[in-house]
C-alpha cells in the first residue's frame, strides 16, 4: 500500500531535477533531454491520479503526450541540426543573437 | 510491504537516473542513464496498474525517442568537445537551490491540498482490466477520437517539418559538391 | 445722419499701409508725398466735417458713424464707430492740421536719413491712431487709439534704434505708458461693470450717469481716478513722466507732433470727454488738480537749469500739461482744451524752430555752444519769438487767452483754490524766465560754436520754413477765437465746447462752477494784469542774467550750487526709480531665471531624463540574449507564483 502522495512526491523531485537540468546544462542536447523528463514527471502524477480517481482517462491523456513529445522530439532535435550547422557548437551561451 | 520496497527501489533508479543525467559531460552517457531513469518510472507506471502505458513507455519513449537522440549525437559527432570555460559553482548551486525551492513549494502544495483526507489511494480497488489495453483503446477510439485524429495531424506536421528543417539546403549542398 | 467719418482715421491707415508693405519699391519722393498727402486729405475732410456741424443747431452738433459691429457678445456690446461733436472737431482738426505742416516740415528734415521711408510711415499709423482716439465713441476704441499712439511713441522714439540711449528711451516711453494703461484698464473695468457699457453716449448721458453711480461716491472715485492714471501716463505727469524727457532721443519732428502737440494731449482729452463723470467725483478733482499744478510747478524749476534745448522744451511740455490738467481739475474744462489748441501751436512751433536750429548746427543741441543765430536763421528766429511770447502769455499772442483764463478759473471756481491759482502764477513767471533764457542764449549774444560749425550755419529749406511761418500765424491768431468777454470778446471757444460738457450743465457744481465764472470783471482784470507783470519781470530777469552779462548767470550758479545740481539732476527722480522700483523687479527677474527657472525647472525636466537613462542603462543586461538566463527567469516566475498560490489560496 504505497500511500499516493510518494507518487506526487516523486513526481515532483523529478520535475524539479528536470527544471535544474535545464536551468545548469550548456549542452542543448542534455537541456532538451531534462524537458522531456520534466514531461514524464508531470505523466508520472497524472497515472498517479487516474489511479487514485479510477479513471481511465488520464491513461489516455498521457497516450496523447507521449505522441506530442515524439513530434516535439523530432523537431526539436532538427532545430538542433540546422543550429549546429549554423554556429558549429551547441553550446547555448554561444546563440546570443537576442542581445542588443 | 512489498509495494513500499519495489516503489523505493524503482524511485532510487529513477531520481538517480535523473540526477546522473544532468551532470554528464558526456551526452551519449546522459541519454543512457535517461534510459535506466524511464525504465524505472515504467516499473511505477505497472505499480499504478498503468500497464498499457507503461509499456508504451518504453516502447516509444524509450525505444524511440532516446534512440533518436542518440541518432542526433552521433551524427552530429558531438563527444564531449565545445565547452570551454567551467561553470562557476556559485552559479550551479544557487539554480540547484532555485529548483529545490521548486520541489518544496510542490510539497507544501499537496499539503494543503491534504490527500490524505481523500479516499483513493492505493486502497481503492480497481477492476481486473484497469489500465489494459482493451480498455485505454475503447476510451481513446470513443470519446477521445478528435483528439486522437488531430495528433495524428500533428505527427504528419511534424514530420514534414522535421524533414525540411533538418535537409542539406543549397549551401551545404555546394560546399560538399566542391 | 451717417456720414463717412471713418475716412477720416482710414486715409492715414491706408497711407501707412502703403508706405508700410512697399517701403523698398517707392521713392522717397512717393514715400514722403503720399504720407503728407494722406494726412492733408483728413485734414479736408476734418474741416468739411466742421463745417457740417456748424451748420447743425447748437444743441444737436453731433455727427455719428458706425463703421461695423465689432464684438457682439450678449451683454458686451461695442462697435467700431466714431462720434462728431464740438470736442472731437478741435481735436481732430489740430491732430491732422498741425500733423499735417509737421509731415512736410519732416520731408526737409529727414532727407538725408537712411530710414526716410520707415519714418513716414510710423508717421502716419500715429495720425491714424491719434484719429481714433478722438473720433471713437466708446472707451474701448479710444483704448485702441491709446494703446497704438503709445506703440508709435515707442517706434518714433526709438527711431534711430542703433543708439543705445534712443533704444532704452523708447523702451522707457512705452513700459511707463504701459503702468498707466493699466490704471486706465482698471478704470474702464469699473464703468463696465456699473453701467454695463462703453458707450459714450450711455455711460455719459447725465441721467444715465448719476443713476448709475453715486455722487462722490467709491465706485466713481476710483474709475475716474484710475482713469486719471492712465492719463498721468501718456500726458507725463507725476509720478509717470519721466519718459518725456529720454524720448527727445527721437528726431525732432517727432517730439513736435507727439510730445508737444498730439499724443501727450491724449490724457486731457480723455478727462474732457469724460466731464460728466469727474464732476460726480469731486475727490478725484481735487487730485487732479493738485497734481496738475505741482507737475506744472515742479517740471518749470527743472528747466530752469537744463542746457539742452530739447530737454528745456520737453520739461515745458510737462510743465504746460499740468496746466491743462489743473483747468480740468477746477472744472474749467473747455479751457483745458483751449490750452492744449493754443500749446499746439506754439509748442510744435517751439519744436520745429529748435529742429531746425539743430539741424543748421549739425546736430549740436547744447545751448552753451550756440549763440547769436538770429543774424543766420531770420525766418526761424522770428517765428521762434512769436512762439516764446506766445507760451510765456504776452497779451495777444494766443497762449495769453489760454493761461490766464485757466489763472482765472482756478482762482475763481468752487473747485479752485487760491494756493492753486498762486502756484500756478509763479510757474508762468518760470515759464517767462526759462523761455527767454533759451532764446538769448540760441539767438542772441556772441557765438559760441566752433569755427567749422559756424561756417555751415545756414537758414532751413522752404519745406522746413513754411511750416514754422504757418504755426507762427496760428500761434497769434490763435488764441482770439477765446477773447474773454471782459476784454471785449465773445469767448467763442467756451461756447462752441458748452453742449460737450454737460458735467457742467445738471449738476449743482457744476452750476456753482458756470456762476462763478459771471463774476464781476473787475478781480478778472486785476489778476490779469498782475500775471503780465510778473511775467514781465521774469522776462527783464533773463534778460539780465543771460544776455546783458553772462557772468551773473554763472555767479549765481555758483552761489546756489546746492540747488542747482538738484535741478541739474531733474531731483534724481530717475535715480530714484530706479533704485526703489526697477533694480528690484530686475533682480527679483534674475533671481527667478537663474534660479527657478534653470536650477529647478530645467533640472527637473533634464533630471527626469537622465534618471530615465540611467534607469535604462541599469535594465539593459537583463536582455543578454543569453538562452540559460531568460530559462532561469522563466522558472524564478514560476516559483513565485506558486508561491503566491499558496500564500493566498
Amino acid at each position: 500500500m504505497v500511500p499516493i502522495e510518494y507518487f506526487l512526491l516523486l513526481s515532483a523531485l523529478l520535475f524539479a531535477i528536470g527544471a535544474a537540468g535545464v536551468i545548469i546544462s550548456r549542452n542543448l542536447i542534455i537541456m532538451f533531454m531534462a524537458i522531456e523528463l520534466m514531461l514524464n514527471a508531470a505523466n508520472l502524477a497524472i497515472i498517479a491520479f487516474s489511479r487514485m480517481n479510477n479513471v481511465v482517462d488520464g491513461h489516455v491523456f498521457v497516450f496523447i503526450v507521449f505522441t506530442i513529445a515524439a513530434a516535439e522530439a523530432a523537431v526539436g532535435l532538427a532545430i538542433i541540426i540546422m543550429v549546429f550547422r549554423n554556429r558549429e557548437s551547441i553550446n547555448a551561451d554561444k546563440f546570443s543573437l537576442l542581445k542588443r | 510491504m512489498l509495494d513500499l520496497l519495489i516503489f523505493y527501489f524503482a524511485a532510487v533508479f529513477a531520481v538517480g537516473g535523473a540526477i546522473m543525467m544532468i551532470m554528464q559531460r558526456n551526452p551519449v552517457a546522459s541519454v543512457l542513464y535517461m534510459v535506466v531513469s524511464l525504465v524505472a518510472q515504467a516499473i511505477l507506471y505497472v505499480q499504478l496498474s498503468a500497464l498499457f502505458v507503461g509499456a508504451l513507455l518504453i516502447i516509444i519513449y524509450t525505444g524511440a525517442i532516446l534512440v533518436l537522440f542518440l541518432f542526433v549525437i552521433m551524427l552530429l559527432n558531438l563527444r564531449g568537445e565545445h565547452f570551454g570555460d567551467k561553470q562557476s559553482n556559485m552559479g550551479r548551486t544557487s539554480k540547484i537551490i532555485l529548483s529545490l525551492i521548486l520541489f518544496v513549494e510542490f510539497a507544501a502544495l499537496f499539503k494543503q491540498i491534504g490527500f490524505a483526507d481523500r479516499v483513493g489511494t492505493q486502497a481503492v480497488d480497481v477492476a481486473e482490466d484497469f489500465g489494459s489495453v482493451e480498455m485505454v483503446a475503447s476510451h481513446l477510439f470513443r470519446e477521445y477520437l478528435y483528439p486522437f485524429e488531430l495528433t495524428s495531424i500533428l505527427l504528419l506536421v511534424a514530420i514534414v517539418g522535421a524533414v525540411i528543417m533538418a535537409r542539406k539546403d543549397k549551401t551545404d549542398r555546394e560546399r560538399e559538391e566542391a | 445722419m451717417e456720414q463717412p467719418l471713418y475716412l477720416i482715421p482710414l486715409i492715414p491707415l491706408i497711407g501707412f499701409l502703403v508706405n508700410g508693405l512697399l517701403l523698398g519699391r517707392l521713392g522717397n519722393k512717393l514715400v514722403s508725398f503720399i504720407a503728407c498727402a494722406s494726412v492733408g486729405i483728413s485734414f479736408i475732410l476734418g474741416v468739411k466735417f466742421f463745417f457740417d456741424l456748424l451748420a447743425l443747431p447748437e444743441s444737436a452738433r453731433v455727427i455719428e458713424n458706425v463703421f461695423f459691429t465689432w464684438i457682439p457678445a450678449g451683454q458686451f456690446h461695442v462697435n467700431v464707430s466714431f462720434l462728431l461733436d464740438p470736442l472731437s472737431a478741435v481735436m481732430v482738426l489740430v491732430v491732422s492740421g498741425v500733423g499735417f505742416l509737421i509731415h512736410v516740415y519732416s520731408i526737409g528734415y529727414m532727407h538725408d536719413d537712411p530710414g526716410y521711408g520707415r519714418y513716414f510711415t510710423y508717421l502716419n499709423l500715429f495720425i491714424f491712431s491719434m484719429l481714433t482716439l478722438v473720433l471713437a465713441d466708446n472707451y474701448l476704441l479710444m483704448f485702441v487709439g491709446w494703446e497704438g499712439v503709445g506703440l508709435c511713441s515707442y517706434l518714433l522714439i526709438g527711431f534711430w534704434f542703433e543708439k543705445k540711449s534712443a533704444a532704452d528711451a523708447g523702451k522707457k516711453a512705452f513700459i511707463v505708458n504701459r503702468i498707466g494703461d493699466f490704471g486706465f484698464l482698471l478704470g474702464m473695468f469699473i464703468i463696465f461693470w456699473q453701467t454695463g457699457s462703453l458707450d459714450f453716449k450711455t455711460v455719459l448721458d447725465p441721467a444715465t450717469a448719476h443713476s448709475m453711480f453715486a455722487v462722490g461716491g467709491g465706485m466713481v472715485t476710483a474709475a475716474t481716478l484710475l482713469m486719471f492714471l492712465g492719463a498721468t501716463g501718456k500726458s507725463a505727469q507725476i509720478p509717470l513722466y519721466v519718459w518725456l524727457p529720454d524720448a527727445m532721443e527721437g528726431p525732432t519732428p517727432v517730439s513736435a507732433l507727439i510730445h508737444a502737440a498730439t499724443m501727450v494731449t491724449a490724457g486731457v482729452y480723455m478727462i474732457a470727454r469724460s466731464n460728466v463723470l469727474y464732476m460726480m467725483a469731486p475727490a478725484t478733482m481735487a487730485v487732479v488738480a493738485i497734481i496738475g499744478v505741482a507737475t506744472a510747478m515742479f517740471a518749470g524749476t527743472i528747466a530752469l537749469a537744463q542746457n539742452d534745448i530739447k530737454r528745456v522744451l520737453a520739461y515745458s511740455t510737462v510743465s504746460q500739461l499740468g496746466y491743462m490738467f489743473t483747468a480740468c481739475g477746477v472744472a474749467a474744462f473747455s479751457a483745458g482744451i483751449f490750452h492744449l489748441m493754443t500749446h499746439a501751436f506754439f509748442k510744435a512751433l517751439l519744436f520745429l524752430g529748435a529742429g531746425s536750429v539743430i539741424h543748421s548746427m549739425a546736430g549740436q543741441q547744447d545751448m552753451r555752444y550756440m549763440g547769436g543765430l538770429k543774424k543766420r536763421m531770420p525766418v526761424t528766429f522770428w517765428t521762434f519769438l512769436i512762439a516764446t511770447l506766445a507760451i510765456t502769455g504776452i497779451p495777444g499772442f494766443s497762449g495769453f487767452f489760454s493761461k490766464d483764463e485757466i489763472l482765472w478759473k482756478s482762482f475763481s471756481t468752487d473747485y479752485g483754490s487760491i494756493w492753486i491759482w498762486l502756484i500756478a502764477l509763479v510757474t508762468a513767471g518760470m515759464t517767462a524766465f526759462y523761455m527767454f533764457r533759451l532764446v538769448f542764449l540760441t539767438f542772441f549774444g556772441e557765438e559760441r560754436m566752433d569755427a567749422h560749425t559756424k561756417e555751415h550755419l545756414h537758414e532751413s529749406p522752404k519745406s522746413m520754413t513754411g511750416p514754422l511761418s504757418m504755426l507762427a500765424l496760428l500761434s497769434i491768431i490763435g488764441g482770439w477765437v477765446g477773447i474773454p468777454h471782459i476784454l471785449g470778446g465773445d469767448n467763442r471757444f467756451e461756447k462752441f465746447l458748452e453742449p460737450v460738457m454737460k458735467g457742467l450743465d445738471h449738476t449743482e457744481e457744476g452750476a456753482h462752477a458756470l456762476a462763478s465764472a459771471a463774476h464781476d470783471g473787475t478781480t478778472e482784470l486785476i489778476l490779469m494784469v498782475g500775471s503780465v507783470a510778473l511775467v514781465g519781470l521774469f522776462i527783464y530777469l533773463a534778460y539780465h542774467f543771460y544776455l546783458k552779462n553772462i557772468a551773473i548767470a554763472g555767479k549765481v550758479r555758483n552761489s546756489l550750487s546746492g540747488v542747482h545740481k538738484i535741478l541739474y539732476g531733474k531731483y534724481f527722480v530717475d535715480e530714484f526709480y530706479h533704485a526703489v522700483i526697477v533694480n528690484p523687479l530686475v533682480i527679483g527677474s534674475k533671481f527667478l531665471w537663474k534660479i527657478f527657472d534653470v536650477l529647478i525647472i530645467d533640472g527637473f525636466i533634464n533630471g527626469m531624463a537622465v534618471l530615465i537613462g540611467d534607469i535604462s542603462t541599469s535594465l539593459r543586461p537583463s536582455q543578454s540574449g543569453i538562452l540559460r538566463t531568460y530559462t532561469t527567469i522563466f522558472l524564478i516566475g514560476v516559483i513565485v507564483i506558486l508561491g503566491i498560490v499558496l500564500i493566498f489560496g
